[in-house]
């Protein structure tokens, strides 16, 4: 059985690669690879798969989601600047796919010892764009 | 190598009337209620399309957005998109126009034009309502 919440932050960032000319950038980033950046109110949500505790009849506390997802992704991402503040998107283009990889690397940890494990990660960039990251 | 699922939503209008030929007036009426009313009637569908491949590892891209955009107006928008479904699409001549049949019609349209070059098709979306909605998986993945 799958258990999921939706957490939001906004956040700017720039797409652009520096393996690409100036023309390739725009065709294919669009508007993205503005240099001096753009932002998004990002939807974040994070499902998890485990088995209802027969006590509490709860997967997983969501109160205890909630505090993993502000610790480890919303309060450190919060209106910042995506390339110039948040590693490793100095170096790595911080798109959807690369930032809900990165949303990944920083939660599977937490839930290490939990009764249930990460089951993916959909990160909206837009309404109308997202992401899901299964960890594989 | 991380793989991801990107899905993209696009939007269409459209008409279309459900009614079977073999029934009469009254047994469609009972089937399909609203929807066999004689002229027809419209949706604002909303389409997900969902790709699924490999990140690149230097563009960070499952695929490139612009060219997706281009595949799916061509092949989908373009054709479905202010028609009237019954009559305007030969596929649906003697298909009934229902969602399921539409969803499936979109994933063959997309197959056929599908470049080797895209990661896989992995999915669609067709919302008639925000109360209707089709999911067809076209491959199950790394869900």
């Amino acid at each position: 059985m799958l258990i999921s919440r939706r957490a939001e932050f906004s956040a700017s960032h720039v797409c652009r690669s520096p393996q690409l000319s100036e023309e390739e950038n725009v065709r294919l980033y669009g508007a993205g690879a503005n240099a001096n950046g753009h932002g998004h109110n990002y939807v974040l949500e994070v499902a998890l798969e485990g088995t209802p505790d027969p006590a509490t009849g709860m997967i997983y506390d969501l109160k205890d989601l909630k505090d993993v997802m502000m610790r480890e992704v919303i309060d450190p991402m919060d209106h910042r600047h995506l390339n110039h503040e948040i590693p490793p998107f100095d170096k790595v283009i911080p798109t959807t796919e690369n930032l809900a990889i990165e949303i990944w690397r920083r939660l599977e940890p937490q839930f290490k010892d939990a009764p249930a494990r990460l089951h993916s990660v959909r990160l909206y960039e837009t309404e109308d764009t997202f992401v899901d990251y299964f960890g594989k | 190598m991380a793989t991801v699922r990107l899905t993209r939503n696009y939007r269409f209008s459209a008409s279309h009337r459900l009614n079977l030929p073999e029934l009469s007036f009254e047994e469609n009426q009972r089937l399909f209620g609203k929807c066999n009313n004689p002229y027809g009637h419209g949706h604002n569908y909303v389409m997900a399309i969902t790709v699924e491949g490999p990140v690149n590892a230097a563009t960070g891209l499952v695929v490139d957005p612009a060219a997706l955009d281009a595949i799916v107006h061509e092949e989908v928008i373009a054709h479905y998109d202010h028609k009237y479904l019954n009559k305007d699409l030969p596929e649906f001549a003697t298909l009934t126009v229902t969602t399921e049949n539409m969803a499936a019609n979109i994933r063959d349209r997309l197959r056929a034009a599908w470049p080797e070059s895209f990661p896989a098709l992995a999915h669609i979306r067709v919302q008639e309502t925000k109360r209707n909605v089709i999911e067809l998986p076209v491959i199950e993945g790394v869900v």
